[in-house]
């Protein structure tokens, strides 16, 4: 054991001198191998940690939501509805939802207008919760400013700002402006007996499906949403294999798949002489494909656990900051958030599999070829 | 023998050997801060679900750019794909999300056995 031990280390030695030979060739490689891991891995923790954090908040999303479709499109709800639902059995409460979007042309940011559904919040008629972003957005010179906005009829409304959300909270409420009823409807000239959407709070979830059934049949236009539809969006969205995901880490797979195809397509005349001389000596096959081995093994680990490390750095010390421009697009207000440091064993496997496995793979079946051949016809 | 004497006279693989050992404990470090931060950030996800569940929030204020960004599982049916369902998306962030499940679902063809159905 000791002497195969040693032997191995004598052939990594082998190996490492005969990279340092061509040392910037070999050092941007291990660079550009480590930067495309990265990229991969902060993406894959990215919308993990995303997953996990939507996946556990909005558990506690509405159980039901039920919108009014009018040709396809969604349109204001009667409260007359409100009725029809609560007389299913199973149901145990059911709101009008009221919530909307203003684009402000102060700073061209979207915020979204909503009236919070518990009515512990109590919003006296001109008070205002607002979400991180506004502020930002606004460049309050102080946290509770009072917010000016213009409503579509041309008029002046000011609100005072009673609290601000905290950071802790900014990926669900940055652009988030909470206001009363009364307030709601005069913004935006709404008349009094009609609601954005319907919530339904349904006592045993598991009659969520039956609950549905019976609704669609009092009202036959309407759309609805539960709360297991709102997850699997969120699920989808931050999928491996779908959205977010893949728009993040094409670029990174495809210049990978360059790399490796180039990689395995063939061995350099220097590289294919080397090994002719090493087996003249007397190096036998398992010797050379051991020694590549090691050259594979050594830069796509290195490569690999560098790439990951510095990926937990980027996405949960620094808000995962290079996603942030792409994630933006046009959008104003984008949250400040942290998420909640999260390794997914599974997922490390599987990066692991996509990118050590092949890149040592490809170096080793192009020396096969030549370990296997004469060494005189390899070195002519 | 000096640090740099040491350093010079070492075996090649000494160095790549100890970069991937500090790299692993790095690695190792990573998933105990991840374990380690999980009692704080449990507390903090349990209190924004409060929130979801105080106010009626339904989405995540991620993409604030567009409406069906904003609230992607309020939007409308054929959303991300408001103008049509095959349609170019208008805004960065519309890449992101999918296209609507069963949109390729139906077919398109001219042979009289489909015709005839």
């Amino acid at each position: 054991m000791k002497h195969w031990l040693r032997r191995q280390r004598y052939l990594a030695d082998f190996t490492l001198a005969a990279l340092a030979r061509r040392r910037v060739k070999n050092t941007g490689l291990i660079v550009i191998y480590s930067i495309i891991v990265f990229v991969l891995a902060s993406a894959m923790m990215f919308s993990a940690a995303l997953r996990h954090e939507a996946g556990t908040v909005l558990a506690k999303s509405p159980e039901l939501i039920v919108q009014q479709l009018v040709m396809g499109r969604h349109e204001m709800i009667p409260g007359s509805e409100i009725e029809k639902l609560a007389g299913i059995r199973g149901v145990a409460a059911v709101k009008g939802r009221l919530w909307g979007y203003f684009y402000d042309s102060v700073n061209g940011a979207n915020y979204t207008f909503m009236v919070p559904d518990d009515d512990s919040y109590d919003l006296q008629p001109g008070e205002a919760i607002l979400g991180e972003g506004i502020g930002k957005a606004r460049d309050f010179t102080w946290d509770t400013a009072p917010l000016f906005v213009t409503s579509l009829a041309g008029k002046m409304v000011k609100f005072t700002v009673r609290e601000t959300f905290a950071d802790d909270s900014a990926l669900l409420t940055a652009d988030l402006v909470l206001i009363s009823e009364a307030d709601f409807r005069s913004f935006f000239d709404l008349p009094p007996d009609v609601y954005t959407d319907i919530g339904v709070s349904i006592r045993n979830e598991r009659e969520i499906g039956t609950i549905v059934q019976k609704a669609q049949l009092v009202m036959p236009n309407a759309r609805f949403v539960t709360r297991s539809d709102i997850e699997r969006t969120y699920q989808r969205l931050f999928d491996w294999r779908e959205g977010l995901m893949t728009a993040l880490a094409a670029a990174g797979v495809l210049a990978f798949a360059i790399f490796a195809a180039e990689k395995a397509s063939g061995l350099s005349a220097e590289e294919a002489r080397e090994i002719g001389i090493l087996k003249a000596i007397g190096w036998d096959t398992g010797d050379v494909i051991a020694m590549k081995l090691w050259e594979g093994g050594l830069i796509s680990f290195g490569a690999f656990l560098a790439g990951t490390v510095f990926a937990y750095i980027h996405v949960f010390s620094f808000q995962a900051g290079l996603f942030e421009p792409i994630l933006k697009g046009w959008a104003v207000i984008y949250p400040d958030f942290a998420l909640a440091p999260y390794i997914d064993g599974l997922q490390l496997a599987t990066l692991f599999a996509i990118t050590v496995i092949p890149y040592t793979a490809a170096t080793l079946v192009p020396i096969w070829r030549a370990a296997t051949a004469d060494p005189d016809q390899v070195m002519r | 023998m000096s640090l740099r004497s040491a350093i010079a006279s070492a075996r090649p693989t000494t160095p790549a050997f100890i970069a991937i050992a500090v790299f692993s404990v790095g690695l190792g470090l990573a998933g105990l801060h991840a374990k380690l931060s999980e009692p704080a950030e449990n507390l903090r996800l349990a209190a924004n679900a409060d929130l979801v569940e105080r106010i009626g929030l339904t989405d995540l204020a991620l993409f604030t750019e567009a409406r069906y960004t904003r609230h992607p599982s309020m939007a409308d049916l054929h959303t991300a794909f408001q103008d049509h369902p095959a349609s170019f998306e208008h805004f960065p962030s519309g890449i992101f999300v999918p296209p609507p499940t069963g949109l390729a679902s139906g077919t398109l063809s001219t042979s009289i056995e489909d015709l005839s159905q």
